[in-house]
Order: structure tokens, then C-alpha cells, then sequence
């Protein structure tokens, strides 16, 4: 984090991804590699990209689950001249998500609701969701639009995983449900593969290949006590963005309208709907109306969304593709352009706390 | 209130009282029928989950205090895809956000006893029902609920 001549605390402008790059992407449990092989193969694939020896690189950010940490990068980028921010996994060798315990007992917070059958995260997430549809009035429509424009876009994308597997609103409604609200199609995928970007100080970031692609703005944070036990936060129906949202804007110094695409972390669909409404791209009285599919694909949809497949039908690779697609957008290069991109946001798993978000630009926005 | 059959099958965890003795007054309370939630002796503010402090006042001056096991529905959910292989063959159930406005709206997960196909009234007036568990090891009593009126 650096200060600028005004005084305020910002990160614009100070730091760039100067490469991306990842390996195949794969069905849970089909990756060939062992999981630290595919780490450095997504690195080294990013290193070449940005056009820079992967000898050259001084700071390593591993990219956790359900957060993406563009902050704490950039205030890596004060002090390394050129991170890498990596993902990995292969849920076949490791541990999955999505399962509850096998434990006779539990104690603390998740005695609180595991013996009741509450216990994976689509479970915790959808209580929410639930609130938020009775509060506003959104419809699950705007969940079947997130989640159909997600499989759309990967369509056009060899990438992803669901590429060639076309989501029909018929098979999306007759799909089952895992958790009221959310059926099959609201919930993310299960994926092995790797991810890697190059985050380099801006000044060298002009000097390499690639258009350079800014961070304009990332928080990260939550609502006062959104961390409460037991779904006991304050605000429940929310993505914990209500208080990052206005801050991000601020740093970027950008409005929702000037964002001219959007890749929001799908954990679940409903968790997206709440995101962007939280960041100010319709109130939720709009919703209905403004969260179609139609309003959501690339190019000419009023607020393209997770143009590469995401977590839903891309892979779910913890939303690191997601900041990789919001770098691409900008760069030209995403599989679903949208023409002049020029201003590129992220926000991360909602529902979590500390929850964060980004915004990303191109040179002529700074 | 009456004494529930078994809502959802032998196997899932049990809930056992925090080492540090935190919950243990709970814990206790719903063995012997009764509902004791945390309540601050300095500004009488309730809580929930139990904390070492009172995230109002601050005070570490805090104690249990019983309150009818009644509230509303705040949010609810019908599980249908079973993650825990106890819930394998069980189908459908459903779980329960319920508010205490009694008790500074304090929030309570559980389950809602009856036809798990049942539609859930968001606001609905629910009636706690102690599910006791004899043959826990130890002991240990769920607290579920079902709709009034
Ligand atoms: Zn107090």
C-alpha cells in the first residue's frame, strides 16, 4: 500500500499483471500431474507470457480459497520487483470441499449446527440466500440467468471444462436441487488444474510484451461483526460487501458505471446475485429486470459476467481464472471480448469474511 | 413441549461441550429441558454464540440465562443432496434459522420436525422441541422445532 500526494491510502495504478497463464483444466480427479507439478507448469506458462525468466521472479502469494488477495500483492510489489500469484489443486490427491466430517463429536462453533445436518458450505451459503430472496423479492430467476450466462461463455472458451457442454434453461430447470435455493447448476464445480499471474510494478510492467493491465483498486474486509457465530451477523442476507464496495469505487476512482465487465466468484449462484447488487450495478428492486441472461453475455449484454466460464463451467480454480479472465478482458484476449474494455472488476467468494474485490484498468483509465 | 423421536439419523456428529468450558451452562441446560443463552450482567444485552466478551459493552461480566425455547422462522433450507454418509438414505430434511425476540433476536440453528416437504413460512411461529440423546457418549439433547398454530 502506498501513499499518494494527496494522502490518502491507494493502490492505484501502482502495480500491473504483466502475464497469466494456467495448465489444462480438469474434471475433479483427472489430472494427470501431481498438484506442486501443475503449481509450477501455470508459473512457468505465466512467466513466458509476461515475457520475463521465471528466475526473475522474488515473491510468491498463494492464492487461498475463496479469496482473491490483490492487496496483500500489491503491497508485496513495494517490496519484490516481480510476484507470481498461484493456484493449485488436484482434489483427486488431496482433500475435497463440499463433504461434511466423519467425526463422532464436534464442539465449538460447528456443534452448534452439524448435528443438525448443517455442514457443507452450499448448506451454511444457502441460508443466507434464502433470507435475501424473502427480504428483497429477487427472483431464483436471476440465479438461473447467472448461472445459464456462465455456461454460455464457456462455450466459446477451449479452456473450460463445460466447453461443448451447452446448459439449456430446460436442463438447468429440471436439474436437481442440492440445497433450496440452489440446484445443481447454482453450484461450483469440482476442478484439478493450476493458475499463475505476474504482478510486476507498473513502470516495468511498460517495458514487457503484454499490455500492461493496472490494479486500479482491491479491499478486502467484511461488515461489522459478519464474522458473528452460529448465522448470527447483523446484516445476514448479504455478500459481506456492503462496506468494501463503496471503498473499492473510491480507490479506483471509478463508478459501477464505468466497469464494463464483471467476473464475480460463483460459490453459489445466489452469493453473485447479492455481489453485484452490493457493488451497485442495480438495487435489489431492479434486479428482475436487469439480471437476465440476456443482460449478462458477452459482448453486448448491459453487464457481461463471468465471460470465461468461471467457477461454474470454466474451472473452479478457488476464482484465480476469474482475475485471470478480468486481466484478459482488458488485454483483448479473453475467449468472450468485450469490445474497449477498459475497466475490469473481481469480487471474491461472497458470503465469506474477509471478503475482497478488485478493479483492474488499462492505461488510458489511470 | 414433548420429548422428539430421533429427527435425523444415528451417526452425524455430536455436539460436545468446548474444552475451555465456555458452552458448558448450554450444553447442561438443554439436558435438563431448558433453554440457557448467554446474557451480559452488565448491560443485559444477549448473545449468541457464546463469547468471552459482550461484543456491546465490552463487559467480560457475563452469564447464562434461560428463555423460552420459542421464536420465528428467519431463514430456512430443505437439504436434498446429503454430504455425510449417515444422511445417505435419508432424503429430504430441513434446517432452521430461528430468531429469539425475546432474547435480543438471537439466532438458532436446528431442525423443523415434520413433513420435510412442508412449505416454511419465512416469520413462522415456531415451539422448541428437546430431542434427547441417551446413548451419546456422553449424553446430549438437540434442541429442534416445529410450527404453532
Ligand atoms: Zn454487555
Amino acid at each position: 500500500m502506498t501513499t499518494s500526494a494527496a494522502g490518502e491510502r491507494t493502490l492505484r495504478g501502482r502495480a500491473a499483471i504483466a502475464g497469466v497463464g494456467e495448465t489444462n483444466y480438469y474434471k475433479r480427479g483427472a489430472a494427470e500431474d501431481p498438484e506442486f507439478v501443475l503449481a509450477l507448469k501455470a508459473i512457468l506458462t505465466a512467466a513466458q507470457d509476461a515475457g520475463i525468466d521465471p528466475r526473475e521472479i522474488d515473491g510468491f502469494a498463494s492464492y487461498s480459497n475463496d479469496r482473491n488477495d490483490p492487496s496483500r500483492l500489491a503491497v508485496a510489489t513495494g517490496m519484490a520487483r516481480c510476484v507470481v500469484v498461484f493456484r493449485a489443486l488436484a482434489q483427486g490427491q488431496f482433500a475435497r470441499f463440499g463433504q461434511g466430517p466423519r467425526l463422532p463429536g464436534v464442539s465449538g462453533e460447528p456443534a452448534y449446527t452439524m448435528p443438525y445436518g448443517l455442514m457443507s458450505p452450499a448448506q451454511m451459503f444457502s441460508m443466507r440466500c434464502m433470507r435475501h430472496l424473502h427480504e428483497t423479492g429477487v427472483s431464483r430467476d436471476t440465479y438461473k440467468a447467472v448461472s445459464l450466462a456462465a455456461y454460455h461463455h464457456a462455450q466459446n472458451n477451449p479452456r473450460a471444462v463445460m466447453h461443448g457442454q451447452l446448459l439449456s434453461p430446460e436442463a438447468y430447470d429440471e436439474a436437481r436441487w442440492i440445497v433450496e435455493p440452489h440446484r445443481l447448476y447454482d453450484c461450483c464445480m469440482e476442478n484439478d488444474g493450476a493458475a499463475a499471474l505476474i504482478v510486476v510494478p507498473a513502470e516495468r510492467a511498460r517495458d514487457l510484451p503484454n499490455t500492461p493491465v493496472y490494479l486500479l483498486g482491491a479491499t478486502t474486509g467484511s461488515e461489522h461483526r459478519a464474522g458473528a457465530p452460529c448465522h448470527n451477523a447483523p446484516l445476514y442476507a448479504t455478500a459481506c460487501f456492503t462496506t468494501l464496495a463503496p471503498r473499492l469505487y473510491e480507490m479506483a476512482e471509478v463508478t459501477p458505471g464505468d466497469v464494463d465487465v464483471l467476473q464475480s466468484y460463483e460459490n453459489f449462484t445466489g452469493g453473485v446475485v447479492m455481489s453485484i447488487i452490493e457493488h451497485g450495478f442495480c438495487t435489489p428492486e431492479q434486479a428482475n429486470e436487469v439480471l437476465t441472461f440476456e443482460n449478462l453475455i458477452a459482448p453486448a449484454g448491459r453487464l457481461p459476467l463471468n465471460t470465461s466460464g468461471g467457477n461454474l463451467a470454466e474451472c473452479y480454480m478457488h476464482g484465480l481464472e476469474l482475475v485471470i479472465e478480468a486481466v484478459r478482458q482488458i488485454r483483448g484476449d479473453s475467449p468472450n471480448p468485450v469490445s474497449g474494455a477498459r475497466v475490469s472488476m473481481v469480487t471474491s467468494g461472497p458470503m465469506v469474511t474477509p471478503a475482497s474485490n478488485a478493479i483492474f484498468g488499462s492505461e488510458e483509465v489511470l | 413441549m414433548n420429548a422428539a423421536a430421533n429427527h435425523l439419523p444415528a451417526g452425524l456428529p455430536a455436539p460436545r461441550p468446548a474444552r475451555d468450558g465456555l458452552d458448558t451452562p448450554y450444553y447442561e441446560g438443554l439436558l435438563s429441558g431448558k433453554l440457557l443463552i448467554q446474557r451480559c450482567t452488565a448491560c443485559r444485552g444477549w448473545q449468541w454464540g457464546p463469547e468471552w466478551i459482550c461484543h456491546r459493552c465490552l463487559s467480560f461480566d457475563l452469564d447464562w440465562a434461560e428463555t423460552e425455547a420459542a421464536g420465528r422462522i428467519f431463514s430456512w433450507e430443505r437439504v436434498w443432496h446429503p454430504v455425510h454418509p449417515a444422511l445417505a438414505q435419508h432424503g429430504p430434511y430441513l434446517v432452521v434459522l430461528v430468531e429469539l425476540p425475546q432474547a435480543d433476536h438471537v439466532r438458532l440453528v436446528g431442525n423443523l420436525l415434520g413433513d420435510p416437504h412442508q412449505p416454511v413460512p419465512i416469520g413462522g411461529a415456531v415451539e422448541g422441541v428437546f430431542e434427547h440423546r441417551p446413548d451419546g457418549e456422553p449424553p446430549y439433547t438437540l434442541l429442534q422445532w416445529q410450527l404453532t398454530g
